[in-house]
């Protein structure tokens, strides 16, 4: 763990401290086919390799990177603030810079996505209890999809249903009466598609982990409980609940940080144009053709930092039951 | 289990009943539809003349004279040779679970039986390298793999795939121990027990749900992971989802979308055989399970 | 398919070699590259040689592989099969070798125009060429009496003409997702309007400019035309609305034209009325608003000279004029000498002879073309004013450009 992950991060630290080397570019013939030959620039290696090998980690640049326009543009913000007559104002140019409209996504997302599937996996798991036995085994395997199937190929099927000539899409079309009605171009609808996706995919991960811990619920206290005159709801509140609660810790935990570092469903969806999220953003950096390491560098770093600080008040928790138990 | 002990009030019965059908049609209905669909043509699955013909198969029709056709599933099978990816899929699966339950059951428990501060820094540093997007991590360790040679080998993705998962595993193992009343281990210590003795005859028997269910997460992980196969495997040890990614197509050039799909269908199968078996595990899990013990 | 199609190619190819042609190399060859159905040819025939070992990993992730690939002494791979965008990113890392020698030692059979020359050096034998162009309805432009459209103009009073007459609603698709392919429209409306990228022999970016205003405004104008979702759009979903016949006009890859309509299930109207024809231009210019591409192999820097050798002669038998036959020349437009062009590939021979410019190999336009990607999306939707987009793209681009010390 510590060479594969605590390794890869103090470089990638690193890398976000530094960026490459001034190119020396020169102009040069280029002869391509069917097209003839015309003066393009190009870089100058034998120049360049002369900078690159007297430092090999790059220029040091400190915290540039973190304050450039990608990431979190301290300059243009106050910018925007000065020129702003209201705040309604500011938050349009906020918006056009790329790592706050991620992140106005990306914490939508989050703190809508992880409670409401920690409900609905709960929900499952105490209905799925309480079947049949031989029931269980069906149930649980159809319950287990949405989350077995790999979200490359889940969110493809989907995303071709809500189509407007989908099925679920011309269903959308015919209860809203309106033709021209589509999911996939409006930015709200969007949201509204992933948001949807992200409980749906993540709700069987949440019904698995409750139900394993239902397994081992302490009988001998609802029994007690139940002869003491407890209804059903104060069973599930004050015996139930409280036996399930660090594995609701665990699951808020996990879901929290996935939920915050949501990448495949914006690429499964298509929805780049309306949805952005951090990782998508490392993504974009590393999947052009000039790849630009020190940017998704340091769009990881402040990832982790976002994780960190979302996670706190669960860790903050986790501290003080750890002290207690002491 | 509860309906037993609890008789359940007719009301809420059918609140449960009528509640489970609506999740299993939203859980199910879109893989019922891809596995009808899997029958078809591109045309037809992706109806955009009308979705009515994805079900009734019309361009299929059409073109083999039936509306169910084995042509995606021939594709991907025989021309895309996708036994291969299966076969890879398996070796890796087989080894993540196994490295990742060992290393997390034994560390999961150290942890929870420990009561120095040093094991609550050691979860939140494995929670903080979690946090680290798996892209980045991957596209970090490309030179370095391929200058030692490593790169493209099944190995090599297992142990960086156990690497990524291990953080996970060792959470959800270490929430699970803390569910097992320490009283449990504590009164077979002073019966006489060493703590290696309380682990393997007291805790070991009822700790099944939980490293089942955790061997099930490191399953899909395995299983489902592109972010480090497609990268890190080259093409002859590709597992299922790069070899699904790659029936898709990119902007270049037109996939093959049917076997995709075909082979989407064929990559769920095992999950069903594989549920099926540990859900009996669960249960079982349970008879034995910490109350009785 | 298209492996079936492969094992065919082999086979045939396998005879072909035995009798006539005889490769043989004495060191390792080992090819990084994209995945399509031309590229898996010739990476089978490069596998035809004896002597030593030929591997592929032929994916379409290479881009992403291929530099780091590269970058180890020895390096992994002794040759990448690039485009001219992608072999930017090789050259700035300087990993491929220059190939002077041994085109003249090895080279008899190659053209001259195959040959992409950098400074005067070669750095690169390129193989095939492709072009977006345009690719019609025969049968609904009969209907409305037009002819094909010359220009972007022409076409949007024929779609509007196509939706007025209800034949169709949409009648133009575009691959106009998100993300690359919506800033290669843009590249292709920007030079068509005369605008360059950059100013001249600098990497300051020159697009926030009366062109990429007039670029940007005609992909709007023609966005009204397509279907609603147009953002989510890549060329495959564009040629899958084309399939279903939902689409009458469109611009597309000249390398997409031979399947277009060979696929299972598409319509007898469709396959009927299919039809291509060269690259529009708009504005009144005289360059299509289109790009030139080729797509070819290089020979790695960090591999020993025997390795070097022997991958330029596996890759020069591998695109030599005896692959090309009834079952290989669709597959792409070929720049392979002896190369009889289909129909298929008249949009890029088209495309070439109206002087077409290539897609620029410049250090630093991958940059510009990621920022085009994620920025021109507000203005597609509407959400804010064409020069708004272009200084966001241009601000984007400068804070890139100034990471990667272009500027």
């Amino acid at each position: 763990m510590l060479l594969f992950i605590a390794a890869p991060i103090v470089s990638v630290v690193l890398q976000s401290l530094h960026t490459p080397h001034g190119a020396v570019l020169v102009e040069a013939e280029t002869c391509t086919p069917l097209s003839g030959c015309i003066l393009e620039t190009t870089i100058d290696q034998e120049a360049t390799r002369e900078l690159r090998e007297a430092e090999p980690l790059g220029r040091l640049v400190g915290f540039d990177i973190y304050l450039d326009r990608g990431h979190l543009a301290f300059a243009e913000v106050a910018e925007a603030w000065r020129q702003s007559d209201d705040l309604g104002e500011f938050w349009t140019s906020l918006m056009n810079l790329p790592f706050y409209r991620a992140m106005a996504f990306t914490l939508t997302f989050t703190f809508i996505v992880t409670p409401l599937m920690v409900i609905l996996g709960l929900v499952i798991a105490f209905a799925v209890n309480s079947l049949h036995r031989h029931l269980k085994g069906l149930v649980i395997f159809f319950s287990l999809l949405p989350f077995t199937v790999t979200p490359l190929i889940g969110s493809l099927i989907l995303f071709w249903m809500i189509d407007s000539r989908g099925i679920l899409g011309d269903a959308l079309v015919y209860l809203v009466g309106d033709p021209s009605f589509s999911l996939k171009a409006s930015t709200g609808l969007m949201w509204v598609s992933l948001i949807v996706y992200g409980i749906w995919h993540a709700a069987p991960f949440a019904f698995v982990v409750f139900y394993a811990g239902l397994q081992t619920l302490p009988m001998e206290q609802i029994e007690a409980a139940r002869i003491d005159g407890a209804t059903r709801w104060q069973q599930v509140r004050y015996v139930v609940v409280p036996h399930l609660m660090p594995l609701v810790t665990f699951v808020a935990l996990i879901q929290l940080m996935d939920n915050f570092r949501v990448f495949e469903p914006i690429v499964g969806f298509n929805a780049e144009a309306h949805a952005t999220s951090l990782s998508w953003i490392i993504f974009n950096d590393l999947g052009g053709e000039t790849r630009q390491f020190s940017a998704a560098a340091t769009s990881s770093v402040l990832t982790i930092i976002g994780v960190t600080i979302l996670l706190s008040p669960v860790l903050v928790r986790t501290w003080r039951d750890f002290r207690d138990k002491k | 289990m509860a309906s037993g002990v609890n008789r359940q009030p007719f009301g809420l019965r059918l609140l449960t009943y009528g509640f489970i059908v609506v999740w299993l049609i939203a859980a199910a209905f879109p893989f019922l539809w891809t596995f009808w669909g899997s029958f078809k043509v591109e045309l037809d699955f992706f109806s955009i003349a009308d979705w009515t013909n994805a079900i009734f198969g019309r361009r299929t029709e059409m073109t083999y004279g039936t509306p169910f056709t084995m042509a995606g599933y021939e594709g991907a099978w025989v021309q895309g040779e996708f036994w291969r990816s299966v076969i890879n899929t398996g070796i890796v699966c087989f080894f993540v679970v196994c490295s990742s339950l060992t290393i997390g059951t034994l560390g999961g428990y150290a942890l929870s039986r420990s009561g120095y501060r040093y094991t609550f820094w050691l979860l939140i540093i494995a929670l903080i390298f979690r946090a680290m997007p798996p892209i980045t991590l991957v596209s970090g360790y490309m030179l370095p793999f391929f200058e030692w040679n490593v790169w493209g080998i099944l190995p090599t993705t297992i142990i960086v795939l156990v690497a990524i998962n291990q953080p996970f595993t060792l959470w959800m193992l270490h929430s699970f121990f803390q569910n097992i009343p320490k009283e449990l281990d504590e009164s077979a210590r002073v019966d006489g027990c060493t703590q290696f003795q309380a682990f393997r005859h007291v805790i070991v028997p009822v700790m099944w749900p939980g490293v089942i269910t955790t061997g099930l997460f490191s399953f899909l992980l395995a299983y489902n992971d592109f972010a480090v196969t497609s990268m890190l495997l080259n093409e002859e040890n590709r597992t299922m989802i790069p070899a699904i990614a790659a029936f898709l197509g990119s902007t270049y050039n037109e996939g093959q979308i049917m076997f995709a799909v075909a082979a989407v269908v064929s990559a769920t199968a095992p999950l069903f055989f594989l549920v099926m078996f540990f859900q009996r595990q669960i249960v079982a899990g349970l008879t034995q399970g910490a109350v009785k013990g | 398919m298209f492996l079936k199609k492969l094992a065919l190619i082999g086979a045939v190819s396998l005879l072909a070699s035995s009798a006539a042609f005889a490769c043989e190399i004495g060191a390792r060859v080992s090819i990084v590259g994209n995945e399509f159905p031309a590229i898996q040819t010739v990476g089978a025939n490069a596998q035809e040689c004896s002597g030593a070992e030929v591997t592929t990993n032929l994916t379409a992730d290479h881009q992403k592989i291929n530099v780091p690939g590269m970058q180890g002494n020895p390096a992994e791979y002794t040759s990448a099969i690039i485009a001219n965008s992608s072999i930017v990113a090789l050259m700035n890392e300087d990993v491929i070798q220059p190939l002077d020698d041994l085109v003249a030692k090895h080279g008899q059979h190659l053209k001259k125009n195959q040959l992409i020359t950098i400074g005067g050096k070669v750095m690169a034998v390129a193989f095939m060429a492709n072009a977006q162009h345009l690719v019609y309805r025969a049968d609904v432009l009969e209907q409305i009496g037009v002819e094909p459209p010359k220009t972007y103009e022409d076409m949007l009073a024929a779609a509007k003409m196509i939706r007025e007459k209800g034949i169709k609603q949409n009648p133009v698709g575009g691959a106009y997702k998100a993300g690359w392919n919506l800033a290669q429209e843009f590249n292709n409306m920007f030079l068509g309007y005369g605008g360059s990228h950059f100013k001249a022999g600098s990497a300051e970016p020159n697009v926030n400019s009366e062109a990429g205003a007039n670029a940007l405004n005609m992909m709007k104008a023609l966005s009204e035309y397509m279907n609603p979702d147009f953002l989510t759009h890549d060329s495959n979903a564009t040629n899958a609305e084309y399939r279903a016949g939902n689409v009458a006009l469109m611009n597309m890859w000249g390398s997409r034209a031979a399947t277009l309509v060979t696929v299972d299930g598409v319509p007898e109207e469709v396959r009927n009325g299919y039809a291509i024809a060269g690259p529009m231009t708009v504005g009144g210019g005289s360059t299509p608003a289109s790009t030139l591409w080729w797509d070819g192999w290089t020979v790695a820097k960090n591999v020993s000279d025997a390795e070097a050798e022997a991958t330029f002669i596996a890759m020069t038998h591998a695109i030599r004029p005896e692959m090309l036959n009834a079952e290989t020349s669709p597959l792409a437009v070929w720049l392979i000498d002896g190369y009889e062009p289909t129909d298929a590939a008249q949009g890029v021979f088209a495309a070439a002879n109206a002087g077409t410019i290539p897609y620029p190999m410049l250090p630093y336009q991958g940059l510009l073309h990621t920022a085009l990607g994620g920025e021109l999306t507000d203005f597609m939707q509407g959400k804010e004013s064409a020069e708004q987009a272009l200084s966001d793209v241009e601000a984007a681009y400068i804070a890139a450009a100034k990471e990667k010390g272009y500027l």
